[in-house]
């Protein structure tokens, strides 16, 4: 006898039909409550020790430039008009090279996220490849494409009478080259975690994928669109070895300051430092101001 | 910028000078197995010389003869800016022998009294126009540099080639605009011989080495601005005896016959 | 337990449903969807005004039904006729269709205005007058003080008649419902059930919804298609669903014991073995049903009682039920039984105690399989 009683979890008992016409189990979404952090304030040692090993890797080798810095002689360095030129260029570029990103790697990141087509995964590791590849060799098989003797380049020339290396352009078209990437993947990310029913939802009341896409994809994955863009805009900012390679070096049309900062460096180290310091902190202003506007969602 | 000599046989002993650097910097020995010595005259152990990149080639040539000539050494170079090898060697990078492209950073080297014996110059560099093959341009002088529609790529100032092509530049009175300023010689030259740019002023040495890629054109303004490359033992030597050696080889008949074959001038 | 029955040559076809050709109004569709193993061949007819209800166990395939009639599965073979349009020759965009999502899918950066809005514009309306309509939907669903609300501030109420506002106002010709109210809590479901069911009920043309609720499915709709495992296995007025059941999933939705067996006169001889005494007179294959109220047990064997039908049985297990006591049973017969917990407290029931059960026959209900 194991009891009078028998309790409702007794094993055995089968999950009881519901009566008739009565409503039976069903499932009830849980309310959407902020999940209680986990009890325990501590953070485990095996975790805080190498994260504190980790930021101070990060954070050391730019406190020692603050600390080494020529700061007397800071205001000097920086009153020379070449800096500005080379930071104003800087933003340009990166901006504009954004820009192109989000253009066409937008959709790039959709038809990768969205549709299914034979070689999808060969296209998406041809994508990221200027991530691992060297600038420089970026640079070098940009002016193999779009040089004035390039695989395409000779015909713009012979066409349009365009040549990319050594203009502006051909900078925003280096820095493109090696920020898409980062852009791409970033907003594929996002996509793949959208989802996708509620482009289902937009088709069945009349939209179509282009409208979906555009009045109901988009707005919803804006913040990471906003993050992939910022990430790709701060990669164009420290770009250096496709720019040099594709664009040339030249004040005020192709020299941005990671190039103005290399050429100091052979020089006058204290001048390249300036400039670093120049760089960064109008990155960080810029990126902490985006934040707070952008990507509060994110 | 650091380039390896190129030897299939050990790939590994062309260690980059960043690499050295580091290794340097974190307590390692860059140049392994090398005990030196000079046990009855005989030479043996590992040599390790920082040398400006124009010197790759008939350096690679010369450090092979050397081992030939001693069996029991091992040359190990690291070519690359001299600007970045002179901060190497300040920064405690292992060498054994330093050969700069100018005497400007061989100064930042022997200034720091990091030289064992005063520098020496072994050969000389000018400058030459690099054109496109068959000089479609037909650029005979600095003065044909300044041609509408001309591309034409310059070293950085910042670099000895473009220092240099400045004060010949200066010499000819010719002002020219560039469509680039070059990081190094190598990436001016690179230009041309992908036909991005008609023509750069670069070293003869560049030229010779780019084969038939580009040609070169002489200009007299080139006498005004030639460079010299000093070379010396450095005072943290660990094989000071070869080290020693390997210099006189350089400076040798022979060693200048090799860099003279190379676009070199003698001294 | 008796086997399923997805035989169904009596079947009726909906109400105003008599074979509609292709000039027809109205729904006529065989809808066959292939995914791997699993198979979905179906057939749905339906007049204007009338409401299905797709119910079935998860997995049965409704939701891939619904998603075949809104175009988001593609057919592998079958047609699909709305109004004698050739729907499945329609890309989904295009089709006069409209779907309340089973989360609804309200679109979280528009406004309810905005959301209602977006059909109309897709369709070619211009902004203006397709917010002054949108408007006037969120007025007729009761929501107009809450036109300019995101959908994260939106009750679950709400949110599910905003869904249904944007669906109609595309003046959708078929209209989806997937699992309109699954995604509420309960107090909030009988509102919205009420609610829904008074506006299906004005809608002119035709409402299939999706369901794997018996009470959502009996209440808004006038015809229930059972699905299991992507075949109908039973379709028909409710209440014929609900005394008559084919299935054990229909009979366990319904909360009835069923049992298959041959029927000879007023004895159905079951597969399971027992023969049950009926009050129906029949011949050959048929159901035996009988609600697990209808049981009573006991200790010892009953003498001088007028039940007809006992098994010697044994307690399988006892959970709460309501306010009642539901026993499951093996032995002669499997079944289910509701006593008061007095009862079951009396006959001192616990896994493995022996019982007789008792069914009177006039609380059978016999019908032809």
């Amino acid at each position: 006898m194991t009891g009078r009683h028998a309790t409702p979890s007794d094993p055995g008992t089968p999950a009881p039909p519901p009566g008739g016409g009565r409503s039976g189990t069903r499932t009830v979404r849980a309310p959407r409550t902020a999940r209680p952090r986990t009890p325990g304030r501590g953070v485990p040692l095996p975790l805080l020790v190498p994260a504190l090993l980790g930021l101070a890797f990060l954070l050391v080798p730019l406190l020692a430039l603050l600390l080494r810095a020529p700061w007397r002689s800071l205001p000097e360095q920086l009153a020379s008009p070449e800096v500005w030129q080379a930071l104003r260029l800087s933003l340009v570029c990166a901006t504009a090279a954004t820009a192109l990103s989000l253009v066409v790697g937008v959709p790039l990141a959709w038809l990768l996220a969205r549709t299914d087509f034979p070689g999808r995964g060969l296209v998406r590791a041809l994508v990221t490849l200027p991530l691992v590849l060297p600038p420089v060799v970026g640079g070098v098989a940009l002016l193999l494409a779009l040089g004035r003797n390039g695989v395409v380049g000779q015909w713009l020339d012979a066409w349009f009478g365009i040549t990319l290396p050594f203009t502006t352009a051909g900078v925003v078209l280096a820095e493109t080259f090696v920020a898409m990437p980062f852009l791409v993947i970033s907003v594929e990310g996002t996509l793949r975690a959208a989802d996708p029913r509620y482009e289902e939802a937009a088709t069945t009341l009349g939209a179509s994928r282009f409208t979906a896409f555009r009045r109901v994809t988009l707005p919803l994955v804006a913040p990471g669109i906003a993050a992939g863009a910022v990430l790709a805009w701060a990669r164009a900012l420290g770009e250096f070895g496709a720019t040099i390679t594709f664009a040339g070096n030249f004040p005020g049309r192709t020299q941005t300051m990671p190039l103005a900062v290399y050429l100091a460096l052979q020089s006058d180290p204290a001048a390249a430092i300036a400039l670093s310091l120049v760089l960064l902190a109008v990155s960080v202003a810029v990126l902490a101001g985006l934040r707070d506007r952008w990507m509060r969602t994110a | 910028m650091n380039r390896s000599a190129h030897r299939p046989r050990r790939p590994l002993r062309t260690a980059g000078a960043g690499v050295a650097v580091l290794l340097a910097l974190s307590g390692c020995s860059a140049s392994g197995s090398g005990t030196p010595g000079t046990a009855g005259g005989a030479l043996s152990g590992t040599v390790t010389v920082f040398a400006a990149a124009s010197l790759e080639e008939s350096f690679t040539t010369l450090g092979e003869r050397f081992e030939k000539e001693h069996p029991g050494t091992e040359v190990t170079f690291s070519f690359g800016g001299s600007d970045t090898l002179a901060a190497g060697i300040g920064n405690g990078a292992p060498a054994d022998v330093f050969a700069a492209a100018s005497t400007r950073t061989m100064g930042l080297v022997a200034d720091e009294g990091l030289t064992a014996d005063s520098p020496s110059t072994f050969v000389r560099n000018r400058l030459e126009i690099a054109t496109l093959p068959g000089n479609p341009h037909g650029i005979g002088s600095l003065k044909d540099l300044t041609a509408p529609g001309l591309k034409v790529v310059l070293c950085d100032r910042a670099v000895p080639c473009g220092s240099a092509a400045r004060t010949a530049l200066a010499a000819a009175d010719v002002e020219l605009t560039p469509v680039s300023y070059a990081q190094d010689v190598k990436s001016a030259l690179t230009k041309v011989e992908l036909k991005e740019a008609d023509a750069a002023v670069v070293y003869r040495t560049d030229v010779r080495a780019a084969g038939d890629k580009v040609e070169g054109v002489e200009f007299p303004e080139a006498a005004e601005a030639v460079n010299d490359y000093p070379i010396a033992r450095l005072e943290s030597a660990r094989n000071p005896a070869a080290a020693k050696a390997f210099i006189a080889l350089v400076k040798s008949p022979e060693g200048r016959k090799v860099l003279t074959g190379a676009g070199f001038l003698a001294p | 337990m008796p086997e399923t029955a997805p035989k169904n040559p009596g079947r009726t076809p909906g109400p105003a449903g008599a074979t509609p050709g292709p000039s027809a109004e109205g729904l006529d569709a065989r809808l066959v969807v292939d995914r791997g193993s699993f198979r979905l061949d179906i057939a749905l007819t339906a007049a204007p005004g009338d409401v299905v209800a797709l119910l079935g166990p998860n997995g049965a395939g409704k939701t891939t039904a619904l998603r075949a009639l809104a175009g988001l599965a593609p057919l592998t073979a079958g047609h699909l006729l709305l109004d004698g349009a050739e729907l499945h020759r329609t890309p989904p965009e295009s089709r006069p269709v409209g779907v309340v999502f089973q989360d609804y899918l309200l679109f979280p950066h528009l406004t309810a205005l905005d959301n209602v809005a977006f059909g109309p514009r897709c369709r070619g309306t211009g902004k203006a007058q397709a917010r002054a309509q949108a408007a006037e939907w969120l007025d007729r669903m009761g929501l107009a003080e809450h036109a300019g609300a995101k959908p994260r501030r939106l009750s679950g109420g709400q949110a599910q008649r905003v869904a249904l506002a944007r669906a109609l106002a595309t003046h959708p010709r078929l209209l989806l419902l997937d699992e309109p109210l699954a995604a509420l809590d309960a107090r909030t479901r009988l509102e919205v059930r009420a609610q829904l069911r008074r506006h299906l009920a004005a809608f002119e043309a035709v409402a299939v919804l999706v369901t794997h609720d018996p009470l959502d499915a009996m209440v808004l709709a006038d015809r229930l298609v059972v699905v299991e495992q992507g075949r109908i296995v039973q379709e028909g007025a409710p209440s014929d669903i609900a005394r008559r059941p084919r299935t054990e999933y229909i009979a366990q939705l319904v909360g009835l014991n069923l049992y298959r067996g041959r029927a000879d006169g007023h004895t159905v001889r079951l597969d399971a073995g027992p023969a049950v005494s009926t009050t129906e007179d029949l011949s050959g294959p048929a159901f035996v049903a009988f609600p697990p109220g209808a049981v009573t047990l006991h200790r010892d064997r009953p003498t001088g009682s007028s039940a007809r039908n006992l098994w010697r049985c044994e307690v399988a297990g006892l959970e709460p039920h309501g306010d009642q006591v539901r026993v499951e049973l093996t032995g002669e017969l499997a079944l289910a039984a509701d006593l008061t917990t007095v009862a079951a407290a009396e006959l001192d029931l616990h896994p493995g105690a022996p019982v007789w059960a008792a069914v009177k026959a006039t609380q059978t209900h016999a019908y032809p399989a």
